[in-house]
């Protein structure tokens, strides 16, 4: 075990598959000697040389078009965007090439080595093009899978079972998060399952779910609720394709009540994909209606994050409103 | 052939391969490093006034970039991009337009917006996302915009801007408006590195299709944040592409002011007299990083950047003012010093400048709010009202 903070456990991930198998690769914008701009890729390629780790031109259509290429070879491609904020480029080859690749040909042919790395989430003053959170979009998308890890080991296990499962996987990494998550990390290769939520805290008033950064601001929300001598159940549904409803519907027959804190704007955030789904699945069991806590439907703005960002305070009152309904 | 394709097929049984490097432009120069002129070169018709203004902008924006970066690493502004080295490039090329020709830029032109007109206040306004930022406080620092000034606001993503400008000028051409004494165009600004974004392609070839006057001017200033030119295309630089899009093209020494000039007002006159897309390469050098987020010192070595500092643009339009007996040593020095104190105060004034309305964050999502954004602001302001603490910047406003 080693302390790691979350891009070092990026890091040693991508160092673990590449050291594992000679068709992993990694490249993006600035990922090569410069080591991405957030350094996640930094060292590799003094580590494994320019064919494995390297530069791309600055074009995000062509580097998810060269991976998926690259993936039907049949290599392991972990190609990074920059910021996804700018991966709408490359939202053609990601929604009608990677997620269909597999579908449309019989199975004659996948894409299923690629992972698709890019940093999102806003906390950082970085305004509507640096801070979004574009989930949904793709969660909309059969074929994919897309995994989203909370802290460091997370991060790196889930990492490595994105590398080598045999789907392609679109892997958003809480860049707030980057730096200012430590903890223990194993320094060895381990996985962590694509598609199972984790009770990161067990309760039985209140189910609160998320995933990525947002599973730190509730667990400051369910610290301020604890104070009101409320219990609540915080899952962390790592992965929200597929998503493990069958954790949260277990979770809200125990205790009745659901709140989603998410960070995307709220109409068509993914918590209403949860919300539709548990409401089917635990209708009788429901004590007040399913609470969303969401950002605004408005672009992401600069001088006004404090007040668009669904933060902890937000996230504690939903979860009033949920249990005085 | 030519009813389906305009392409000029001349047939031949010779198989020959075309090289990879056929077209080779070379950099049109006027002013050399040492700020004298190239012997027989024609300097374009500018006179005093036009060349000091010209001059002051440039003194301007290099201590506007340099006070601001300081700013940010002082904390006191969360992001900066400096243009430094490049100065020329948007200035020369501002300074050819008329006004009323759009500009849309990336976000390394704060020189061509100087030119237009922006003030410092606005400068700092926006810099500090404050209630008087004409963006209303919701861009990073140097996303400018200013419609009285026909500059369009700079948006991150990279290469958007370029087929946005050929459906500007597409605009211009077809408009009512567009009489002889009054035709304008539209330039765009976009580096090398952007130019191998998709929309790049698109925005090319669909003025060369149209006949649209616009001109693309691309900064080629060696770097894509860390990724070099060498790593960004194989071929020569940007300027030959046209040819490929059946489009004109100059390739202008982007540290000469005088050479950029003469280069925008040619391409300018290709666009409205002739009807014809333009791409100018200008070919300069980022002596910064890419912005307050890297340190080039991690990608690059001191000495190529040592090679390019003698090549900076401002000591060699500084030396052709002086030896033309239009500036002084210590005017010029004295309108530095009065740059750098206007900056100053209007820096401090900006910062305490109240940010915007909470109600703002609602507004221009439409152009007027949903309900529903509506029922969400009010939720907000009472949790703002609840929470005051917690929303400092807002919460006097929602007493």
């Amino acid at each position: 075990m080693a302390k790691m903070n979350l891009l070092q456990a990026i890091n040693s991930a991508l160092d673990c598959a590449m050291a594992k198998n000679d068709k992993v690769s990694v490249f993006g914008e600035d990922v090569g000697h410069f080591g991405g701009v957030f350094r996640a890729t930094s060292g590799l390629q003094e580590k494994y040389g320019k064919a494995r780790c390297f530069n791309t031109p600055l074009v995000e259509q062509g580097i998810i078009g060269f991976a998926n290429g690259l993936a039907a070879q049949g290599s392991f491609p972990v190609a990074e965007i920059q910021f996804g904020d700018y991966i709408f480029p490359a939202f053609d080859q990601i929604v009608n090439e990677t997620a269909k690749f597999r579908y449309r040909s019989g199975n004659e042919f996948n894409v299923g080595g690629l992972t698709i790395r890019t940093p999102y989430g806003g906390g950082i003053h970085g305004g509507h093009y640096h801070s979004q959170s574009p989930e949904a979009y793709f969660a909309h998308t059969p074929g994919l899978k897309i995994v989203i890890p909370r802290n460091p080991y997370q991060a790196k296990g889930l990492l490595l079972s994105a590398i080598f499962d045999p789907n392609p996987v679109l892997f958003m990494e809480p860049k707030r998060l980057y730096r200012a998550a430590v903890g223990e990390v194993p320094e060895e290769e381990y996985t962590l399952p694509i598609g199972k939520a984790e009770v990161v805290k067990e309760g039985t008033d209140v189910t609160v779910v998320g995933w990525g950064a947002q599973v730190e601001v509730i667990e400051k929300a369910v610290e301020l609720a604890e104070k009101d001598g409320v219990s609540a159940e915080i899952i962390d549904l790592r992965s929200i394709l597929p998503w493990d409803a069958e954790t949260v519907a277990k979770s809200v027959m125990k205790t009745g009540r659901l709140v989603i804190s998410q960070e995307a704007p709220h109409t068509m955030a993914f918590g209403s994909e949860v919300a539709a789904t548990i409401q089917e699945q635990c209708f009788l069991y429901l004590e007040s209606p399913i609470m969303r806590a969401s950002g605004l439907d408005t672009p992401y703005p600069l001088a006004h994050e404090k007040e668009y960002f669904s933060d902890h305070l937000k996230t504690y009152e939903a979860i009033k409103r949920s249990l005085n309904y | 052939m030519s009813m389906e394709n305009t392409a000029k097929t001349n047939v031949t049984s010779k198989l020959e391969v075309i090289p990879g490097h056929a077209v080779n432009i070379p950099v049109f120069q006027l002013l050399k490093e040492d700020g004298t002129v190239h012997k027989g070169a024609k300097l374009p018709a500018i006179d005093k006034e036009l060349a000091l203004k010209m001059f002051s902008t440039m003194q301007f924006i290099r201590l506007l970039d340099e006070r601001m970066f300081a700013a940010q690493r002082q904390g006191r502004i969360s992001f900066y991009l400096s243009s430094l080295g490049e100065e020329a490039a948007s200035i020369g090329s501002a300074a050819a337009l008329a006004f009323e020709d759009m500009i849309m830029g990336q976000y390394r032109e704060q020189g061509a917006l100087a030119f237009r007109g922006f003030t410092v206040e606005q400068f700092m306004n926006q810099l500090f996302s404050n209630e008087k930022d004409l963006g209303k406080g919701r861009q990073m620092p140097v996303h400018y915009g200013c419609a009285a000034l026909n500059f369009m606001t700079i948006s991150s993503p990279l290469g958007t801007q370029i087929p946005q400008a050929t459906g500007y000028a597409y605009g211009q051409k077809h408009s009512p408006a567009n009489k002889d004494a009054e035709k304008t165009c539209t330039l765009v600004y976009f580096g090398e590195g952007a130019a191998s974004e998709g929309d790049f392609h698109a925005g090319l070839n669909m003025a060369a299709v149209f006949k649209v006057p616009v001109i693309f001017f691309c900064r080629n200033n060696g770097y894509a944040i860390s990724t070099p030119a060498s790593e960004q295309f194989a071929g020569d630089g940007i300027a030959p592409r046209a040819t490929g899009y059946g489009m004109k093209a100059i390739r202008v020494d982007g540290n000469d002011i005088f050479a950029v000039y003469a280069a925008t007002q040619e391409a300018r006159r290709i666009a409205l007299e002739e009807g014809e897309p333009v791409l100018i390469e200008a070919m300069s050098y980022r002596m910064a990083g890419h912005s307050t987020s890297d340190d080039p010192t991690g990608y690059r070595t001191k000495e190529e950047e040592e090679k390019w500092r003698a090549k900076e643009p401002m000591i060699r339009f500084r030396n052709w003012l002086i030896a033309k007996g239009w500036i002084t040593e210590a005017e010029a020095d004295q309108q530095m010093a009065a740059h750098k104190e206007a900056v100053l105060a209007e820096l401090k004034k900006a910062e305490t400048v109240p940010a915007p309305h909470v109600d703002e964050i609602i507004t221009d999502v439409y152009d007027t709010p949903s309900e529903q954004l509506q029922v969400q602001l009010d939720a907000l302001k009472a949790h703002i009202r609840k929470y005051p603490d917690a929303y400092p910047a807002t919460a006097k406003g929602v007493k």
